[in-house]
């Protein structure tokens, strides 16, 4: 075993952090305009069913991620609907969200939960996936694996050097003062917000598409969840969604292979299955215990309505 | 939900009236309560299918109506009672966690019969039912035993309640039986529905070796993982509740698939003819409860024969999964040689046997 040991470790790590990557990177740029939108695991469950049914009829994954973030889009733009417009409170208005979509997605599944998707191919890419152990673990991927690392870099660059982002964030530490210098804080927000919604449809897609290439209810199971902690977990940094999405994947797998390599270690199946949830409360207790890099990147407007003429 | 409700208060407010009019020639109502959505494959998929066949078997005797997705708890007695006031005779409550509320409700209503699966208290008007699950599982584990190249198995399986553990260790004895080199790798996953762990802890258990895998959760994603992994790896599956070879064509060898139609018919013709008294039904192959899901043309012929002549030798009680000696794990005799496990020591299960790798969590 040894090294193909490590890589297999290694590629399922990275594969359970995909889909909690791309949904938090989303819900980062909404809470970065100030806006909380606890929909991810509806908008998920409605992405997944969406891009599923569209993947099978088309027979192309592709159409089916497009499919899955326009539905996320249409979710997240109901949400704009009654918390941006009508100036709904965020939290209910999100919650709302989260039951309704995997009611919702649970409807329009029915036909299609006895249909099994044939498995997508991974990408190989050349030369990288050549080397040993860190080649097939990290460049035999799904597409959407490399999307995600690939979004990392775009939202960093986007909030943080870009003018676009700049704007973003001052929507969000102080929406009035955005306001009274010209920037349509609603429509910036609206944005963000659609972004977010189309993240977490990819997330879902990958999901039903990829990850386990079929559509049952209930299939997220939780990880919209999951990606919202993680925003907090990475106090709304980028870099960090990655780190703690892959460590909370990692502690995920690692607990398996230690079940199922037949070790005699006896440590309960449940105390395992926690830990990765021990890990993100550990490391938020850490990173809490310095209390101003939580409140130097957490919006201060965050979960705030905005009345434009205020 | 609401709207399903509404309809059944309707419709039941309407039989109610009808019923008192004309009495004799009314279908008698028999009402199921399913924990999951049918969905297509599953627990309460297998109920649901077992629903069907008896209301078509007893056509014209019996109307069905089914809840799904009622939630063990407070809620499963409130759709229960409202089952029994909208005329249900008979109600069939098809999970563990609805046996408190199902017996509470039972002595409420005397005039309607209850059954509650898998459950162990029994009332005067509440029947009890089960299926040895574990005799099909013996017999999986031959195919594996005979058909395993890395002479690893793994499992992937829900929670450590004895109903599971019969599962692992029925599987690793009939492994066991026909290859001594065998063993079983089991990984928790701690949930009864999580597609995307459940294909994880396969995906773990195939890198690590295991050609044959299983499972003891409520999804596909496992016969799907060795579908998947077939061609490169030489995996195969056994499916558990449904047959699963519409998701593994090629990899599912075979599987224990649960059979409640014949159940179902039967008891209710009982009732209808006056003839039921308060049963504890636990079956198995003998009662056709359980089948195996067909067996895959991969398996060589004498295996099939063996495992044919196997499976008329469980359903006469020629043949035992748990026939002694059953030793566990540290090495400690549970059943002595020349007796077979008691139902009662079944039903305590809490202990891996000879053959079972991985080390069950202490308590």
């Amino acid at each position: 075993m040894g090294l193909t040991f490590i890589s297999s470790i290694i590629f399922a790590t990275v594969v359970a952090g995909t889909p909690l990557i791309i949904v938090a990177l989303g819900e980062l740029v909404t809470e970065k305009s100030g806006v909380l939108n606890l929909g991810a695991e509806g908008i998920m469950s409605v992405g997944a069913v969406v891009a599923f049914a569209v993947t099978h009829h088309s027979g192309s994954p592709m159409l089916g991620i497009l499919a899955g973030m326009t539905a996320g889009m249409l979710m997240s733009l109901l949400f704009g609907i009654s918390a941006l417009t009508l100036m709904a409170n965020q939290v209910a208005s999100g919650l709302a969200l989260s039951i309704f979509g995997v009611g919702l997605s649970a409807f329009i599944g029915k036909p299609y939960e006895s249909i099994a998707l044939a498995s997508v191919n991974p990408v190989r890419i050349p030369l990288l996936s050549k080397i040993p152990v860190l080649g097939p673990a990290l460049f035999e991927q799904q597409g959407l694996v490399y999307f995600s690392w690939f979004l990392i870099l775009a939202v960093a660059w986007f909030l943080y050097r870009s003018k676009a982002g700049l704007i973003l964030r001052a929507v969000g530490e102080s929406p009035v003062s955005a306001h009274s210098i010209g920037y349509g804080v609603v429509k910036i927000r609206y944005q963000a917000v659609l972004f977010g919604g189309a993240m977490a449809g990819i997330g879902g897609a990958f999901l039903s598409v990829f990850y386990t290439p079929m559509w049952v209810e209930g299939m997220v199971a939780g990880r919209g969840w999951i990606a919202l902690s993680l925003v907090v977990f990475a106090t709304w940094r980028p870099g960090r969604v990655m780190i703690g999405a892959y460590l909370f994947g990692g502690c995920m797998i690692t607990q398996m292979f230690v079940q199922g390599s037949g070790a005699k270690i006896s440590i309960p199946a449940q105390f395992l299955s926690s830990l990765p949830y021990v890990a993100t409360i550990l490391v938020l207790v850490l990173i809490s215990r310095n209390r101003s890099t939580i409140r130097l990147n957490s919006p201060a407007s965050l979960g705030q309505p905005f009345l434009p003429d205020a | 939900m609401n709207h399903r409700k509404f309809v059944l208060t309707t419709l039941g407010g309407a039989a109610l009236l009808a019923s008192t009019f004309l009495s004799a020639a009314e279908p008698t109502k028999v009402g199921f309560v399913y924990v999951s959505p049918v969905g297509d494959a599953g627990w309460t998929f297998q109920h649901d299918q077992g629903r069907k066949q008896m209301e078509a078997a007893l056509k014209g005797a019996v109307t069905t109506k089914f809840i799904e997705n009622v939630p063990e708890g407070a809620d499963a007695e409130r759709i229960i009672r409202q089952l029994a006031q909208d005329g249900n005779k008979i109600i069939f409550t098809t999970s563990f966690g609805y046996m408190n509320p199902t017996l509470k409700v039972a002595s409420a209503f005397p005039n309607v019969t209850f059954f509650h699966a898998t459950g162990y208290k029994q009332g005067k008007n509440v029947g009890i039912y089960n299926a040895r699950f574990y005799e099909g599982r013996y017999l999986n584990g031959i195919i594996a035993g005979k058909m395993t190249k890395t002479n690893i198995a793994g499992y992937v399986a829900a929670f450590p309640i004895p109903e599971v553990m019969q599962g692992i260790n029925a599987f690793t004895r009939g492994m066991k039986s026909v290859n001594p080199k065998a063993e079983v790798r089991v990984i928790w996953v701690n949930s009864w529905f999580d597609p995307g762990k459940e294909r994880e802890a396969a995906m773990t258990l195939i890198s690590q070796g295991a050609d044959m895998i299983t499972h003891h959760t409520d999804s596909t994603a496992v016969v799907q993982a060795a579908e998947e992994k077939h061609k490169e790896k030489g995996t195969w599956s056994f499916s558990y509740h449904s047959d699963m070879s519409k998701y593994g064509p090629t990899a599912q060898l075979s599987g224990t698939t649960h059979i409640w139609g014949d159940f179902y018919t039967k008891t209710v013709k009982e009732i209808l003819d006056g003839k039921w008294k308060a049963t504890n039904v636990w079956g198995g192959f003998k009662d056709g409860m359980i089948k195996l899901a067909p067996i895959n043309a991969a398996v060589p012929a004498d295996v099939k024969s063996y495992v044919t002549k196997l499976q008329a030798d469980i359903a006469t009680g020629k043949a035992h999964p748990f026939a002694g000696p059953v030793v566990d794990q540290d090495g400690k005799e549970r059943v002595a040689k020349g007796k077979n496990m008691s139902d009662a020591e079944l039903g305590a299960m809490d202990y891996y046997v000879q053959g079972v790798a991985s080390t069950l969590p202490k308590k």
